[in-house]
């Protein structure tokens, strides 16, 4: 009788990862990225002493064929960088899941990573139905909300529902390795993010002082201070009233 | 009445069974019950399945099945889920390609809107491309453990087609479907609305059947819940069901067709345009290019003629489809305990009044006239020509 079990833990608001094994040394884990946040930084760090009690890691390493399922090309190679780092160095990436069932199968992968957000999910649980390959699955997810929680439900997890053959360090050292790559994608996206929405604000600022600067005939340094002021008294950041000074001078023209 | 302090986490598929759910929430029926609801969308019903049986949601728009295999253990962890309540009844159909609808039409014995000519005709048109030594056809479906699954397999059983030998089943997400057939990746599909329409206003997909031509009744997704929740929050659950009994009573008001069409249609609940959610409330569907509409009296039953009271005698039946396809071995109490997944006494404990009132014919009614009993379900398997 096929099996499957699930576990989850805790990260931060709208990130998860997931795992589920499918037989004995066949193990599936799927993950998402956004919003894995480096609130679990310091989880990971506590998490690491158990890390490393997985002493056959590099045994484990050469065994596994691992095959990431993600439609993002950088949160894949991100992903790819940090199992190879740690030894697995059969890492095939899946693109795209059109016939993904016919790629798995070619593959014959022993872990799956698949991005939670992929709808193609539904399509990986046909193996567990059909295939003469999985037999056992079990699911182990990984979602937020209470941060605190992590470490106990998954150390719950991972002991309840273990399968022949796996130690429980060994799939924790997989999915600790995951969710290490993903905070470390998220956070390459946040950067982009704040980086981009700076380079907005600067621009904006510039504008209104300019405005600023011709319409009361002040230097760009008292046009910024003038901006500055305004903020700090209406308790909004200066972009926001520098977006307002532009938005007035155009109904104004 | 207060409010309760944790808002009550709901996942859902965007799907048009889904109405009473996001009616529920999006008209304020659970407001009034006292009840806040956190809406979570989701991708995949392996999620939705995943994420309810571990804590992460308090309930669900489930795909019927997936409950009760979650009930059994089948193919997943065995967590208890009940359904106190009934989402969609007949909102499936079968959609193919055009080329498929033109084979099917050469070789039909009849009008292909009869769901038996249309499976006699498939079988005609395997056979053909057996012959000729072609790749079998390929049929989309949703997930293993779905209703979607069932209805194609019944349907072309009863023409002689063998669901496992004779075409290829594929699971697909429904956003995939349309893009699929489009592509040649599959040759047709069954799905849940809105996709069926979706696909025809693209022009690339014909509606062959709704499910309500196969079946007259035919449960598809549950309100569900894990019956330790239950336990644990009676109350809570009771307002709950309430709340959605008098969305469904609203959904199935006429008048209220065109409101309750813009607040699904809403990009973070169904996210497709009013209209198509308009028709599929009203049961009339566009079919094909041409623009053919066709209506359908029992197409997607969201609460009326007793759809939303959740029956056991589905449960029963889907369990024996379970059995029939190989996915579960026959076991009189296991039948018991999908069965047991539905729970109308606590729809009727919420709705206030005992009963239905609504005589149903043979639990689901299908077309070939096979008798479902479900306190013998090994009789119903022993007369099935084409099982596992």
């Amino acid at each position: 009788m096929p099996w499957t079990a699930c576990v989850f833990r805790n990260i931060e608001p709208g990130g998860n990862a997931h795992l589920s094994i499918q037989k004995p040394d066949y193990f599936c884990i799927s993950a998402v990225a956004p919003g894995i946040g480096l609130e679990f930084a310091g989880h990971m760090a506590k998490a690491a002493p158990i890390m490393a009690t997985g002493q056959s890691v590099a045994a484990m390493a050469q065994r596994l064929k691992i095959a990431i399922v993600d439609e993002n090309p950088i949160r894949a190679a991100i992903l790819d960088e940090g199992l190879r780092e740690a030894g697995f160095l059969d890492v095939i990436w899946i693109e795209q899941t059109r016939h993904l069932l016919k790629r798995v199968y070619e593959i014959d992968p022993d872990v799956i990573l698949i991005d939670l957000a992929n709808p193609s999910r539904d399509v990986l649980e046909q193996m567990f139905q059909v295939s003469r390959i999985v037999k056992r699955p079990i699911a182990m997810f990984v979602d937020q909300s209470d941060a605190a929680s992590i470490q106990a439900s998954v150390d719950a997890g991972i002991s309840a529902y273990i399968v022949d053959g796996l130690k429980k360090e060994r799939m924790k050292y997989i999915l600790d390795l995951c969710i290490s790559r993903f905070n470390a994608f998220t956070k390459l996206q946040d950067d982009l993010e704040n980086a981009k929405t700076a380079l907005e604000d600067r621009k904006i600022i510039d504008r209104a002082k300019g405005i600023l600067m011709k319409a009361k005939s002040i230097s760009e340094d008292q046009a910024y201070v003038l901006l500055r002021q305004t903020a700090m008294n209406e308790k909004k950041k200066i972009a926001d009233i520098a977006q307002s000074v532009v938005t007035a001078a155009e109904i104004l023209k | 009445m207060t409010a309760t302090l944790q808002p009550l986490r709901i996942g859902f598929i965007p799907l048009a069974d889904a109405t009473a759910l996001l009616i529920a929430v999006d008209k304020g029926f659970c407001a009034d019950e006292g009840l806040a609801i956190e809406l979570v969308r989701e991708v995949s019903w392996s999620n939705v399945r995943d994420k309810l049986n571990i804590g992460l949601f308090d309930a669900a728009h489930l795909i019927a099945p997936v409950a009760i295999a979650s009930a059994l253990g089948l193919g997943h962890v065995k967590v208890p889920i009940i359904a106190p309540f009934g989402l969609g009844v007949n909102g499936n159909a079968i959609t193919i390609s055009p080329a498929l609808q033109r084979a099917l039409s050469i070789v039909a014995d009849g009008d292909l809107r009869d769901p038996l000519v249309s499976a006699r005709a498939l079988a005609k048109v395997v056979a053909a491309r057996k012959a000729k030594g072609d790749e079998p056809l390929t049929l989309g479906m949703t997930f293993p453990f779905s209703t979607h699954n069932y209805h194609l397999r019944y349907w072309m059983a009863a023409g002689g087609v063998d669901p496992d030998e004779d075409v290829r089943l594929v699971v697909l997400p429904p956003p995939y479907m349309v893009e699929s057939l489009e592509n040649g990746h599959v040759d047709g599909f069954c799905v849940g609305a809105p996709w069926n329409s979706v696909a025809v206003d693209l022009g690339i997909g014909v509606i062959l059947h709704f499910v309500s031509d196969i079946f007259s009744r035919a449960a598809e997704k549950f309100l569900a819940v894990r019956q330790s929740w239950a336990d644990e929050h009676p109350e809570t659950l009771l307002r709950l069901v309430r709340a959605h009994i008098r969305a469904a009573a609203f959904v199935e008001q006429p008048e209220n067709h065109r409101e309750a069409a813009e607040l699904l249609a809403r990009p973070d609940r169904i996210g497709v345009s009013p209209e198509v959610i308009l028709r599929t409330l009203e049961g009339r569907l566009k079919v094909n290019q041409a623009g053919d509409i066709r209506t359908g009296k029992n197409y997607l039953l969201v609460g009326r003629e007793g759809a939303a009271r959740p029956d056991p005698a589905q449960a029963a039946w889907l369990y024996a489809q379970m059995v029939r396809w190989g996915q579960a071995p026959f076991d009189r109490a296991h039948a018991a305990v999908a069965a047991a997944v539905c729970r109308p006494d606590i729809y009727d404990a919420a709705a206030g009044h005992a009963g239905s009132s609504f005589a149903l014919p043979d639990t689901v009614g299908a077309f070939d006239d096979a008798a479902f009993d479900p306190d013998d379900i090994e009789a119903y398997l022993g007369s099935l020509r084409i099982r596992r």
